[in-house]
């Protein structure tokens, strides 16, 4: 086997051997199960009546969401996007924390294979994380649907490239977040970053951006915007005002590729390769 | 049997800032030997010894084991075993998956985690999770990583601080062995009196210079010898040191004559008549000639 799939089963195993994967992956099955859950109940209702127009003072007559599936199912991206991310950052700032870099060095010294190995392999575990999430959205968003009478579209193809799309997503967040952690090796920052700009910075921004085209254009380059576009559905898009047009999906998916290079290879050269003491 | 390399400073420096940590700095480490690589806390010990791994990249020189820098190193781990501080662990993970991880990394059977962790004496913890391994345990667990690949050469650091005294006298044990190999030990301490017992070449750097460099005889130095004579009738003895010309002091056990001979003090007190009580050569100490070496200023 050559050194870069070692170190990349090597960096799987450091995944796997520590608790962290698991209790992201368990929060983020209920997160997502209880807001798709929640929320294909409260919109399919609405949409067939069940529950009344009036009690959501929507200005009365039927209100239509547009197809419900994919809206419900991209909950997986839209609002899980944060976990791989995290789980990212944290493989990546841990080995900074524990000063694990010396044995990983010592091991592998040529750096940039390791760094090579450590995105392959989280871009996977992300991926991975895309599927718990999409077994959330999909299993209980898309069973909730059924029950209110509404197509899950489950034969649906496109249904099954949404699928594919959010977990290609997924893994370029994981690689994002390894990017950031080695941009902010210091965890607790690094944790904070994720948080603050995915939970509250960057939703602002975008819908601050959504009110002007032009500001809406750039809009469409943040992250989050890239990823919706990737996946072609989210809560976040149905919610913007002004009628701009999102990035494609391919475009979005380059958006986030280049974001997650971009961190990788600024933070290669700030702290990676630098002196391990 | 692993074979030893040659591990070759030349000229290293290393500036962090505008200050030296590291001074041209040269010195050659050979196989079948342990040496003991010496200076106070702060002298450079460690940053010499992260450059020689490719941890830190040195501001200008190269060091080598058998003329190849680590990072050229085709199998670095089978090469060279490592034990840096006591703290390159995740806390969560067990002694087991922290080695086997390292051991997939260097693509080395998986059976050697539980061979090495047998051989430090941690089997019995082998399922522990790190985090909760005391000192003692980390420094085995680091040196169970050095183990990993069945290195021909040994470079540790400070391997003895943490240990208990079962401890010290089974790491000392053990670095004769890996020498009798025929392995490459480096073992730095910033105590002379812990591996003084195991050493046989001592390299002896202080504020990032080297000061010193031989077999650890050669501090054996006796500048000044002292013998410690004593006798009930003191009075007499001094009468005869003084006629026979030799200075001396008075000291806690005796008086301290200025000469490296006790037959001669033997022969002087037999000649005038008086009782010894005491009478033997004291040696200078390793430790006062680190000292110093090293300026007996530092704090150590």
């Amino acid at each position: 086997m050559n050194m870069f799939l070692r170190s990349v089963s090597a960096e799987f195993a450091k995944i796997f051997t520590t608790r962290l994967w698991w209790i992201l992956a368990i929060v983020l099955f209920c997160y997502i199960g209880l807001l798709a859950g929640g929320l294909a109940a409260l919109f399919a209702g609405i949409q067939t009546g069940v529950i009344s127009p009036d009690a959501v003072n929507t200005g009365g007559g039927a209100v239509s969401f547009g197809s419900l599936p994919p809206l419900v199912y991209s909950f997986a991206s839209s609002v899980g996007y944060v976990f791989p991310v995290l789980i990212g950052a944290l493989a990546t700032t841990g080995e900074f924390r524990h000063q694990t870099l010396t044995p990983t060095f010592l091991a592998t010294p040529r750096r940039g294979l390791v760094l090579g190995a450590k995105t392959v392999t989280l871009v996977l575990v992300g991926a991975g994380f895309g599927v718990v999430a999409l077994t959330a959205s999909v299993g209980i968003g898309g069973g909730v649907l059924s029950a209110f009478g509404v197509d899950a579209l489950l034969l649906d193809s496109e249904t099954w490239l949404l699928v594919a799309r959010t977990l290609l997503a997924m893994g370029l967040w994981a690689a994002i977040g390894v990017g950031l952690g080695v941009l902010v090796p210091n965890q607790v920052a690094s944790i904070v970053i994720v948080l603050a700009f995915t939970q509250f910075v960057e939703p602002l921004l975008r819908l601050a951006a959504s009110f002007l085209e032009v500001t809406a254009k750039i809009g469409n380059f943040l992250p989050g915007a890239a990823s919706d576009a990737l996946v072609g559905a989210s809560v976040f898009t149905m919610a913007s005002p002004a009628g701009t047009a999102p990035l494609g999906w391919w475009q979005g998916g380059f958006v986030l590729l280049g974001y997650a290079v971009a961190a990788t290879v600024i933070g290669y050269a700030v702290s990676w390769k630098k002196d391990v003491t | 049997m692993p074979t030893g390399a040659v591990i070759e400073f030349r000229s290293i420096s290393k500036r962090f800032g505008g200050v030296a940590a590291v001074n041209d700095l040269s010195f050659t480490v050979e196989p079948g030997r342990v040496t003991g690589f010496l200076g106070p806390n702060g002298a450079g010990k460690t940053t010499s010894l992260r450059i020689l791994l490719g941890l830190v990249a040195a501001s200008s020189g190269t060091a080598t084991f058998g003329g190849v820098r680590y990072r050229d190193l085709p199998h670095p781990l089978k090469t060279v075993g490592a034990a840096l501080e006591a703290a390159s662990f995740h806390p969560g993970r067990t002694a087991r998956s922290h080695l086997g991880v390292y051991a997939i990394a260097a693509g080395l059977p998986r059976t050697r985690v539980m061979e090495v962790l047998t051989q430090v004496g941690l089997a019995a913890h082998a399922a522990q999770r790190v985090g909760g391994y005391s000192l003692g345990m980390r420094q085995r667990l680091g040196l169970a990583y050095a183990l990993l690949g069945d290195p021909g050469v040994l470079v540790l650091d400070e391997p003895i601080n943490g240990l208990d005294p079962e401890g010290i006298r089974w790491i000392r044990g053990f670095l004769r062995d890996m020498a009798a190999e025929g392995r490459t030990v480096l073992v730095s301490s910033h105590l002379l009196s812990e591996v003084q017992q195991s050493v046989d070449d001592v390299v002896i750097i202080a504020r990032g210079e080297l000061v010193h460099l031989g077999p650890l005889s050669s501090l054996d130095t006796d500048a000044a010898p002292l013998t410690i004579v004593d006798s009930p009738d003191r009075e007499n003895l001094k009468a005869a040191l003084t006629a026979a010309g030799i200075a001396f002091s008075i000291g806690r056990t005796g008086l301290l004559a200025a000469t490296g001979d006790p037959a001669l003090l033997g022969h002087l007190a037999f000649a005038a008549g008086v009782e010894l009580s005491v009478l033997h050569r004291q040696k200078a100490g390793l430790e006062d000639s680190f000292l110093a070496l090293v300026g007996g200023g530092h704090t150590l």
